[in-house]
């Protein structure tokens, strides 16, 4: 179920560029990267480690380290420019508008302040409440990100919880002041498998009961599916194929997409061997010219080595990749054309 | 909690053992006392009635027993140079060192911390590079050569503060303080200052590298994307995590400033213990020397265990039941 669509997007993000300027020139991680999110949508990001998704999501909450920088391009909240804040200003923006979840729930948290206090201080940051009513929406988040005897639990310190309750308490402290929009980072990869599934359907309730969007940055595709309603691929930094998650799982347009989901085990069926995708995604100093994909790419042919492709529409979806742009060679439209 | 008291005191009994088992052999081993107190001219009863009186011919480890007994109850003999009681040459001059090494350790302390914190946030400003320099200047001088310094522009250059000796003082019981008058204050200033600036640099680059350290941390960019004050970031997280490291460093270095107080104690003709230890190893004084040895390793111990419960202050992940946190982990 989607969503409807509003008017204007919550979050809008266009041609962002980042930029680690290093003493052998300009590396760029993240390449013209252009998105939306509308309220209350899960969208998901995948790619492979150095995609630049999680970049991504960093300078969308300003908090790229130097010398990483927004090079190019702009982030609009509710049609607000973001990425130009001064700091405090930007500071009063996160955790009020946009909670975030990281990765390891081990190390997020201070080791030396009880959960209480963290999640008291964050609540009374963003809001104007009594010490005692911040208390009480502090036990009253714990509650609802299912921490047994929150009460009491509340004055514990982080290493007197498991993972997973960590976990819990990282999306309590996104959640604290009720933001509109989350943007979770691989939030579920350092837990054990069997945590995950729960993080993530209560990440989903949750977003969905405070009205939160979310941006999932992720590289489990089955995160993806189960979560998500549009799903973003990245490769080397840029956008290769957007679209409804349905559309991009079952009829993957970018050859890319392609590969990636041909590499995902598939129950009830017996394969000999996995689908993989030759070589490895290039480093940030050696992306190729015209399409970054190009070298890997079993369709390739002589204008993806010139030429960069531009985002078309394909269906419901956008994608980076000549086979779909109007001026492609036949061999693409008579494939688009047996679908 | 307990438990690891009683053992960190059955560690710290056990040092101070081995402490004045060294403190005793320094009789056996510095010289003769019987021939230092008959002097040239002597005859054999003489010498056998000082030995029995002593007890230098009763066996090992009664010897060694007795001297712990006596030391524990703080008589240490009598000074083979002044011949009074160790114990009160000793305390006559402990509140002077003492007064002197809190001062400076206080100095470092309340300089030091914010120059680390400063120089850890804004690490490129021209004033952090200014500290580290100035930093550097204050690591590798020796003691001496600063207090040196320091009396040639402010004693005999401007003629501000005194250059030796601890001013007037006044006594309150058996301690003696400087605190208190005009005079002494002055005379404290220059002193401490030469005592203090080592450690002041030491914790100030200290600070540094462990704020450093700490704004690294994942703890800390989920602090800042939490939409926290950079002031609670940085004072309430960043800075408290600096802290078990900063204590541990500071504690030692408190010992460390009492023990190595001689240097300044010289330069400046404090009447410390430092002094009194340096004139005793050139008379050979093994009573006052080995009273000493022991007091300094008591203040090491003491210092040590203070650390060690500043810790449990400082950090939960020491003082939790273990039950508890193994009952939710998983």
């Amino acid at each position: 179920m989607a969503p409807p669509r509003a008017n204007r997007p919550l979050l809008e993000v266009r041609d962002l560029r980042v930029e680690f300027p290093t003493r052998r020139g300009t590396l760029v991680a993240v390449d013209g990267v252009s998105f939306h999110i509308d309220p209350g949508e899960v969208l998901g990001v995948v790619g492979e480690s150095g995609a630049g998704k999680s970049l991504t999501g960093t300078a969308i909450i300003g908090l790229l380290e130097p010398p990483g920088r927004i090079a190019a391009g702009e982030i609009l909240l509710e049609g607000r420019r973001i990425d130009n804040l001064p700091y405090e200003a930007m500071r009063r923006i996160r955790g009020r508008e946009i909670g975030a979840v990281f990765q390891d729930p081990l190390t997020s948290l201070n080791p030396l302040y009880t959960i209480g206090r963290q999640l008291i201080e964050t609540v009374s940051t963003h809001l104007d409440l009594s010490p005692a009513e911040a208390r009480e929406r502090a036990i009253r988040l714990l509650q609802e990100v299912g921490i047994p005897g929150a009460e009491h639990r509340i004055d514990h310190y982080p290493h007197q919880f498991s993972g997973g309750m960590r976990q819990r308490v990282v999306i309590a402290l996104a959640l604290c002041a009720n933001p509109r929009l989350i943007v979770a980072d691989e939030p579920t990869t350092a837990l054990d498998v069997s945590i995950q599934a729960q993080i993530i359907s209560l990440l989903k309730r949750l977003c969905r009961e405070h009205g939160a969007a979310v941006m999932l940055v992720t590289h489990d595709m089955g995160v993806i599916a189960e979560t998500a309603d549009r799903v973003a691929v990245m490769y080397a930094g840029r956008i290769v194929e957007i679209g409804p998650v349905g559309d991009v799982i079952r009829e993957a347009r970018h050859p890319y997409t392609a590969g990636l989901m041909g590499s995902i085990p598939k129950i009830g069926r017996h394969e000999e061997r996995l689908a993989q995708i030759d070589g490895a995604m290039p480093r940030l100093n050696e992306i190729p010219r015209g399409c970054a994909f190009n070298p890997r790419c079993p369709q390739a042919f002589e204008r993806c080595r010139q030429e960069r492709p531009r985002p078309v529409a394909a269906g419901r979806s956008i994608v980076a990749c000549w086979l779909y742009d109007g001026a492609a060679p036949t061999r693409a439209t008579t494939e688009m054309a047996n679908e | 909690m307990i438990a690891f008291i009683i053992q960190r005191l059955l560690q710290s009994i056990l040092v101070m053992v081995a402490v004045a088992f060294v403190a005793f052999s320094l009789f056996a081993y510095v010289g003769d006392p019987v021939a230092i107190m008959l002097g040239v001219d002597f005859n054999e009863t003489d010498k056998a009635r000082m030995i029995a009186e002593l007890g230098l011919d009763r066996p090992f480890y009664v010897q060694f027993a007795n001297f712990v007994g006596n030391a524990i109850q703080g008589n240490f003999g009598l000074s083979y140079r002044l011949a009074r009681p160790v114990d009160q040459l000793i305390f006559e001059r402990l509140p002077a060192t003492l007064e002197l090494s809190f001062l400076a350790a206080i100095l470092a302390l309340i300089v030091g911390v914010p120059m680390g914190v400063y120089t850890g946030l804004k690490r490129d400003s021209w004033l952090s590079r200014i500290f580290l320099t100035v930093s550097l200047i204050g690591v590798s001088l020796p003691t001496f050569l600063i207090g040196i310094l320091l009396i040639l522009v402010f004693s005999v250059m401007l003629n501000w503060l005194p250059s030796f000796g601890r001013g007037q003082v006044v006594p309150i019981g058996w301690w003696t303080t400087g605190l208190l008058t005009i005079s002494g204050l002055k005379a404290l200033i220059l002193p401490s200052i030469t005592l203090g600036l080592f450690q002041m640099t030491l914790i100030m680059r200290l600070v540094r590298s462990e704020m450093l350290e700490v704004l690294r941390t994942d703890y800390i960019k989920f602090a800042r994307a939490r939409g926290l004050t950079n002031r609670a970031v940085n004072f309430g997280h960043a800075l408290k995590n600096t802290l078990v490291p900063v204590i541990t460093i500071t504690g030692l270095q408190l010992g460390a400033i009492i023990a190595f107080a001689i240097s300044t104690e010289t330069v400046f003709q404090w009447p410390g213990m430092g002094q009194l230890f340096i004139q005793s190893v050139t008379f050979a004084d093994v009573p006052v020397m080995a009273a000493y040895l022991c007091l300094m390793a008591f203040f090491f111990v003491v210092i040590n265990l203070i650390v060690d419960l500043l810790y449990y202050a400082v950090d939960p992940r020491l003082r939790v039941d273990r039950g508890v946190a193994g009952g939710h982990a998983g």
